[in-house]
């Protein structure tokens, strides 16, 4: 599948179909993120449930602590 | 009359009337590693009328790198860094009145700065997110907007809190984030540093003329080398029922409960911290951060043992810690927060 993801055209492997299975792939599901798919913003509740569609519109934001 | 903010003046959205709001306003800045004495350099160069620092620790050579106010003679001379900073601003631009205060920014410090010298602004340059959770708290009880910044490695993000109009920290995180990745740990360029430092600075002197409409109003990322950005506008992530900026707000991060407790170890050289709310460590995760940063790192399914050099950082799967080899609470939280953040 390829999705759009913080503005980049990225193919991601088959195995993913959700917005926590690709949380896991980019090694963020650790940590505190904020998610969009395609302008709307999911609820952490829904991460496991939320199926992605090819061309899907994904933004992450994660929060770090350092300064 | 001199020229000194001339080019400021001619920017139309600040003006000379612009420039007159800065010079009459007071920012704090929570912390003076990277990002404060960043943030500090740039509103004192732009002339704000006062600014207060505060920081609990001093200037070592491994802060050179990025924290633009230190020099080699102050690492040499192990200088608190709000003394350091202090001294360096009056340099820059002696117009300004600087407030450098070498102390831990606790729940009853930043209550007594915020009623007692009511800064216009809070701009954050701390380094954990338990303080950041106190700062957010004081910003929703005295209505001060603050300016959340980070980063780490390449990465940065930013965001800016206005009291009662945008979402608070609290509705953003639900929970406080665990885990190891820290400047200390995962290390830092001074371009991330330098990129968020720009975005607070600007968010910063929208809001010290009066120009809130031209605030940014997204959440910011970016990664300065694997070349990305990214902007989400959150507004819809604000709750009513918030804790901190809900309609019936407890501020539950002013509480003693919530509060980090220490306690130095009767004879033993040690100081036990026990950090706020509740956390729970994955403990081989966090023994293999430690290993892959090459330090000395011992476990058992109960508890990881890092050494650092004189000192040994000990944690517990609920957060609970004990760093051996000081007395010194303030040294043993600042090991604490750069190991664990």
């Amino acid at each position: 599948m390829e999705l759009v993801i913080n503005g980049e055209l990225i193919h991601v492997p088959d195995h993913i179909r959700t917005i926590a299975d690709l949380l896991v792939h980019f090694q963020l599901n650790q940590k505190i993120a904020i998610v969009e798919v395609n302008a709307h913003i999911v609820q952490k509740q829904e991460y496991e449930t939320t199926a992605l569609c090819n061309g899907d519109r994904v933004e992450i934001v994660h929060f770090v602590g350092g300064g | 009359m001199n020229e000194r903010y001339s080019r400021q003046e001619l920017f139309a959205p600040i003006g000379k009337e612009g420039q007159a709001n800065i010079s009459a306003k007071h920012v704090l800045i929570v912390g003076a590693g990277a990002l404060g004495t960043g943030n500090a350099e740039a509103l004192v160069r732009a002339g704000v009328g006062k600014l207060t620092m505060i920081d609990r620790d001093y200037v070592e050579w491994s802060n050179l790198q990025r924290q633009q106010l230190y020099s080699e003679d102050d690492a040499k001379a192990r200088l608190p860094k709000a003394i350091a900073a202090k001294q360096r601003l009056a340099q820059v631009n002696s117009e300004v009145e600087v407030e450098a205060i070498v102390g831990d920014a606790n729940v009853d410090e930043l209550q007594r700065i915020a009623a007692e010298t009511k800064p216009d602004v809070i701009i954050d340059a701390t380094d954990n997110f338990e303080t950041r959770m106190i700062i957010n708290d004081v910003s929703c009880k005295y209505g001060i907007p603050w300016i959340y910044g980070a980063c780490v490695g390449s990465y940065g993000i930013s965001y800016t809190f206005i009291p009662r109009k945008t979402p608070c920290l609290h509705c953003l995180l639900e929970t406080m984030p665990v885990g190891g990745l820290t400047c200390d740990t995962a290390g830092i360029i001074s371009p991330a540093v330098q990129m968020v430092v720009a975005y607070q600075v600007a968010e910063a002197l929208k809001l010290l003329v009066g120009d809130e409409q031209s605030l940014r109003g997204k959440l910011v990322s970016f990664d300065v080398w694997n070349n990305q950005h990214t902007a989400i506008r959150v507004d819809q992530v604000k709750k009513e029922d918030c804790p901190s900026c809900g309609t019936n707000p407890t501020y539950p991060y002013l509480s003693y409960e919530m509060q980090t407790k220490t306690a130095v170890l009767c004879g033993r050289n040690s100081v036990q911290i026990r950090p706020a709310g509740k956390r729970e460590y994955d403990l081989p995760q966090l023994a293999d951060l430690f290993a892959k940063q090459g330090l000395r790192v011992e476990t058992n399914p109960y508890l990881v043992s890092v050494s650092l050099g004189e000192h040994r950082l000990v944690v517990f799967r609920d957060g609970r810690a004990l760093v051996h080899g000081t007395k010194d609470i303030q040294e043993a939280k600042t090991i604490y927060h750069r190991y664990l953040g």
